[in-house]
């Protein structure tokens, strides 16, 4: 499918649930589009008016503070007028469904629902109840897409290119929904992913998925041009995954002296927030290597591209 | 480093060499200098070895070493010394110590303590769960960059298959041998002795076979989704052999290894009320030794293991439903297993030595099993024909407890050498 630009628009989705759904071109789509919002963010008016009138609920059914306050400046930014439904106090605890809960808020007339819940596919069975757009801001274990394209945009605006980079991810992939989403794109857009990390935590079952399995961090370190930590639960010990963070810290930290292992031009990423001195010693994640920062700006600006791309998609279908 | 010693004359069996010959074997600087029927030349101490057999120093993995926590029954010295009098050049000792060693600290102390008193090389086997408890990992790596070799809960089995399967997979990324002592505790109760009509007649409380199948099956499945090493510890049932043989079959990586007694003894053993007859495993049926020497014949069973389990004689007098399990093995341990399989053919010296030696430092990952010239100087001097009498009074050991005090038999570790070290010489 080659159409000539400008004939069938690259971006027809009101959803984002997944990278996995999404075409090379839909992914790079995007990242373009946060571009130009990135400058936005230089300006002395940091506001464009693409979604003015425009409601946009933020419903977080688990702790988090800078994926919940990003969304919610992006939505500010471009205009639109932004609800907050917190966990607690809500219905949901009295045992209304997240589906009955949906429609509620819905029938007072909002755009879009930027959904973070503990349970895997529940971003997708609200696109089945309701009629707005549905942002998934991460659902159990499944999917972070928006934390999977702020990843590729800065790995994009550091290395110039991610096709033929090699990206190894390290920590808890098992649990993390960040692993699974930075994989699915980065796959898309042709790196080479290594996961790293104790059996435990990184089972062999995401070979099936198109990556490199690892368990010797030190190993393949030399090769990386990008290092992906994740953050270590310590929760995890008493499920007997990894015995201490003592251990975890030799066997998988990024210190100093693992960072002299690497390429000089290595990037360290990390999806925040930051254990120092577990997974990632403090002067690495404030080094010069470190996207730490720079990942959580352009997190701003790819949220206000996808917001601003799905509602476009969302009034080209309604008109 | 000793003095070059040259070996002469005796029977070189080297099964890591396929080597079965007459010939020399030149030791400098504690390392093999020149094996073979010409390598004779001056050396600074000659020995005679005309009629013995002249092998890659015994290693056994199964051993109790009781310190840290229980040095009135053994210590590091003590079990060490016996190892050496046995013809061991090397033992992996179990962490069911007290503090158990599931640290790198107790990893570190052990070895301390060896470097100082051993007689023999001392490979340390760290526990798999904290506390030996069987809920959470031990500090596994930092105990393989303290010197652990290996790892097992010893004579707890992980109960939970759930940690089971997590402890084989965390354990799987270090390529170390997971070593499990398979019973399952729900079918076991408060039992003593191998559950059977002698049991019943005794009125001891059994402890019957299928707890030990029912966990190496449950860990053959585990394993291989795993893709961990998993070894059987002190193998004792006819269908746990049976379960092994099966999985070495389709290709898996499960190993075992054996006990004297379980070769030569069965639970008729045990109408005495003896507490020198009870172990655990427990002896078993006459099925199950025949079962057990099979597999060492068809090679189901890799190793030959004493699990030298020392406890005092206090503690053994309590009676047989109350004694601790466990029996002494490294002073008898050689010539008990020429009489079970040398002596009836069941498999001959070359692999006996195979089994003793070469199999189990392959197994540990450790240096030994080897005579090639470069290698560590570990030679044990057997005179297999020698007959004599075990006597617990005359053990290196600490404790006397052996089922086997008394018993005459024939063939005897006669010189223990250790990096070139004369560690023990009966002479």
């Amino acid at each position: 499918m080659t159409p000539a630009a400008g004939e069938t628009p690259v971006w027809t989705r009101k959803h984002l649930l997944t990278l996995r759904e999404l075409s090379r071109e839909e992914i790079l789509y995007i990242l373009d589009t946060a571009e130009s919002f990135k400058e936005v963010s230089t300006r002395s008016i940091k506001k464009v008016p693409a979604l003015r009138g425009r409601v946009v609920v933020n419903m977080f059914f688990e702790e988090s503070t800078r994926t919940r306050v990003s969304f919610e400046l992006a939505a500010q930014r471009l205009s639109a007028d932004v609800i907050d439904f917190t966990e607690k106090m809500s219905s949901t605890q009295k045992g209304e469904s997240l589906v009955d809960t949906a429609r509620n808020i819905e029938a007072m007339g909002v755009d879009f629902m930027i959904l973070r819940h503990p349970s895997a596919g529940a971003a997708l069975d609200l696109t089945r109840a309701v009629d707005c757009c549905v942002i998934n801001a991460g659902d159990g274990q499944h999917a972070h897409p928006t934390q999977g394209l702020l990843d590729l945009f800065t790995i994009r605006e550091t290395k110039g290119r991610i096709e033929g980079l090699n990206v190894a991810i390290v920590g808890d992939i098992a649990h993390s929904r960040v692993a699974r989403s930075d994989l699915q794109g980065l796959l898309k857009l042709g790196a080479k992913v290594t996961l790293v990390g104790p059996p435990t935590l990184v089972p062999a079952a995401f070979r099936q998925l198109g990556a490199s399995v690892v368990h010797n961090l030190d190993a393949i370190l030399p090769e990386m041009d990008v290092v992906n930590m994740l953050r270590i639960q310590k929760e995890r010990i008493t499920s007997s995954v990894f015995p201490s963070v003592r251990e975890y810290v030799q066997l998988f930290g990024m210190d100093r002296a693992r960072l002299k292992r690497c390429k000089p031009d290595v990037l360290i990423m990390h999806p925040g927030p930051v254990n120092r001195g577990i997974e990632l010693a403090a002067d690495v994640a404030d080094g010069p290597s470190s996207s730490i920062l720079r990942q959580v700006t352009n997190g701003l600006a790819v949220r206000m591209a996808v917001l601003f791309l799905c509602q476009q998609a969302a009034s080209g279908a309604a008109a | 480093m000793g003095a070059s010693i040259l070996v002469r004359g005796g029977r070189i069996v080297d099964p890591s060499q396929n080597l079965d010959e007459v010939g020399n074997l030149l030791i400098a600087d504690g390392k093999v200098a020149a094996i073979g029927r010409t390598a004779g030349v001056d050396a600074e101490r000659t020995i005679d070895a005309k009629d013995l057999i002249v092998a890659p120093g015994l290693i056994d993995m199964h051993v109790h070493l009781r310190e840290p926590g229980n040095e009135e029954r053994e210590t590091i010295e003590s079990g060490t010394a016996a190892a050496a009098a046995g013809g061991f050049t090397a033992v992996a000792c179990m962490p069911n110590t007290s503090p158990p060693l599931d640290s790198d600290a107790g990893i570190e102390f052990v070895l301390r303590q060896a470097a100082r008193v051993a007689s023999t090389r001392v490979y340390p086997i760290g526990a798999i769960t904290k506390g030996r408890a069987g809920k959470e990992l031990a500090e596994v790596g930092l105990m393989l960059r303290a010197g652990a070799v290996a790892f097992s809960d010893d004579g707890d089995g992980i109960m939970d298959s759930g940690v089971c399967l997590r402890a084989m997979q965390y354990i799987s990324m270090f390529g170390r041998l997971f070593i499990q002592h398979c019973e399952d505790k729900s079918l076991v109760g408060r039992g003593c002795m191998n559950a059977g009509p002698t049991a019943t007649r005794l009125g001891l409380p059994g402890l019957p076979a299928i707890a030990e199948e029912v966990m190496v099956q449950r860990d053959i499945t585990l394993a291989r989704q795993s893709g961990c090493r998993y070894h059987v510890a002190h193998i004792s049932t006819a269908g746990a052999v049976e379960l092994v043989r099966r999985a070495k079959a389709a290709g898996q990586m499960v190993t075992t290894e054996v006990c004297p007694h379980h070769l030569l003894l069965t639970d008729e053993a045990c109408v005495t009320y003896d507490p020198n007859y009870k172990m655990n495993p427990p002896l078993r049926s006459q099925m199950d030794v025949s079962a057990c020497v099979e597999g060492v014949r068809d090679g189901t069973i890799d190793c030959l293991v004493t699990d030298h389990a020392p406890h005092s004689h206090q503690d053994k007098e309590m009676g047989f439903q109350e004694a601790p399990f466990g029996i002494i093995g490294l002073e008898s341990a050689l010539p008990l297993f020429i009489e079970a399989l040398v002596a009836p053919r069941v498999i001959d010296w070359p692999r006996l030595i195979h089994m003793l030696s070469t199999r189990p430092a392959e197994l540990l990952q450790v240096p030994g099993g080897s005579l090639r010239p470069g290698a560590a100087a570990d030679v044990t001097l057997i005179d297999p024909q020698m007959e004599w009498t075990l006597d617990a009074e005359r053990m290196r050991s600490r404790s006397r407890n052996t089922p086997f005090h008394g018993r005459t038999v024939r063939g005897r570790a006669v010189m223990t050498i250790v990096g070139g070290e004369v560690r023990f010489s009966l002479a």
